[in-house]
């Protein structure tokens, strides 16, 4: 079964104000979609609405064909999303963040499948350290590191280089591109030019 | 429109099914809320110094006079019990929505009415069960006849579970909110009455030495009815507070 993220004349109004209307996307495997749009402009609200968050929204939404709101344990399943808060606890150590979210999918996981995916968002040597001693890139890379953790089909990651070094941002955009390339499929906001991908659709609004 | 773009060659990753494993993310959930609250210590004692001190003041505010305090003792201590188990759970989701960690629970493949239950019972275990343990104790102070102590605890224990899964709904509710205790008060403390009724008539029961099967039953149910209810309002109440 493939991968299609589907939504058809979606609409949605903040404050007496339509952030879009009618919008029809076709998100599907292999993709990399860039939301763009200037700061206000409903890109958050978007990928919201898109990763089944927020109900008050006109449109459908279809999940590999099927309504969203009827498949949402399928949907849910596949889908992998990092918000404006990283959502990594400051009280636990960045491998008991990771094993929490592990536990979430339902999986036990090892430590070591927990270190690997440290040391790959170069967090080696910070394991144990409370999360709220790290920095705020840091933290936000402990949140990165679930990507490889959990392998989910869809990733919805809402500006996901914020906070994040040079070699970092470069980093993670190779991830996109490889995850993309692998038939999964990515949604995107940053304000961050995406150069190194070749498969790259943007969406604009505002 | 973009049917064109996924050609046949490209690699397809895999859908999944939800592999289920509830079990294992409840226990989970209740080991990382454990964690935390144990190592923010103060959270956890906040509510028992708040319930010592204020039994304290009532000897001194109204009379040492052991006869009068004992009439009292039973309302005086569920009432405080109540109040400190109500001041702790204004911080239950709270850290949660900050961090942006609940969003997060929100999204997980799993009910969310269960991983709320975690939560909840997490907190009963950390502030109910304590309030009920040291409750005798304070029981010394205020002279409460003999004979009650284990009744009062007993009372207590039963009792908190059931204002843990109501309040944990009054939580969910305000958590969004910047300033949500004063209106989670208002919201839960109705809904307390019924508990408080039977909880500090159980205790009075074993001072007058009548049965207290009645009483403990009656909370038994209004812990079964909350367990039945609560995790599916606590669950709804939750996705209302993220919408908004």
């Amino acid at each position: 079964m493939s991968l299609c993220l589907q939504a058809r004349q979606l609409a949605c109004e903040r404050d007496d104000r339509w952030l879009f209307e009618g919008l029809d996307l076709d998100i599907q495997s292999g993709e990399i979609v860039r939301i763009e749009g200037p700061n206000g402009s409903g890109k958050t609200t978007l990928l919201k609405i898109l990763s089944g968050q927020l109900s008050d929204y006109h449109g459908e939404l279809y999940w590999n064909g099927s309504l969203m709101h009827e498949v949402r344990e399928h949907f849910l399943a596949n889908l992998l999303y990092l918000g404006h808060a990283p959502g990594v606890k400051a009280g636990l150590s960045p491998l008991e963040n990771l094993a929490w979210y592990q536990a979430l999918s339902g999986e036990q996981g090892t430590e070591t499948q927990r270190e690997d995916a440290l040391s790959r968002v170069g967090l080696r040597g910070f394991e144990d350290v409370p999360a709220g001693q790290l920095s705020a890139g840091q933290q936000r890379r402990i949140a990165l590191a679930r990507l490889t953790l959990t392998p989910r089909a869809l990733w919805v990651l809402d500006e996901p280089f914020t906070a994040i070094d040079r070699h970092g941002v470069a980093a993670l955009e190779a991830q996109l591109v490889a995850h993309a390339s692998a038939g999964g499929c990515v949604l995107v906001t940053t304000h961050h030019e995406l150069t190194a991908s070749p498969v790259l659709r943007r969406v604009q609004l505002g | 429109m973009s049917s064109t773009n996924a050609t046949i060659s490209s690699p397809v990753m895999p859908v999944h099914d939800p592999k289920g494993g509830l079990l294992i993310a409840l226990n989970a959930t209740l080991k990382r809320d454990m964690m935390l609250m144990l190592r923010r210590r103060g959270e956890v004692l906040n509510p028992l110094v708040f319930f010592a001190l204020v039994i304290t003041l009532f000897p001194i505010g109204i009379s040492p006079d052991p006869e009068l305090l004992a009439v009292i003792a039973p309302g005086l201590l569920w009432v405080a019990a109540l109040l400190a188990a109500l001041l702790s759970l204004d911080s239950l989701f709270r850290s949660d929505y900050e961090d942006g960690s609940l969003e997060q629970l929100l999204l997980a493949p799993q009910p969310l009415a269960a991983l709320g239950l975690a939560k909840v019972a997490v907190h009963w275990l950390l502030t109910g069960l304590p309030l009920a343990l040291m409750a005798p104790l304070l029981g010394i102070m205020l002279a409460l006849p003999t004979g009650s102590y284990a009744v009062l605890a007993l009372s207590l224990a039963l009792g908190t579970a059931s204002l843990s899964l109501i309040g944990a709904i009054g939580a969910a509710l305000t958590v969004g909110l910047a300033r949500g205790g004063v209106l989670l008060s208002l919201l839960v403390l109705p809904l307390y009455i019924p508990v408080l009724i039977f909880g500090a008539g159980a205790v009075q029961a074993a001072i007058m030495g009548d049965g207290v099967t009645a009483h403990l039953a009656i909370l038994g149910a209004l812990l079964a009815v909350a367990l039945m209810l609560a995790p599916w309002a606590i669950a709804a109440s939750l996705r209302i507070s993220i919408n908004g």
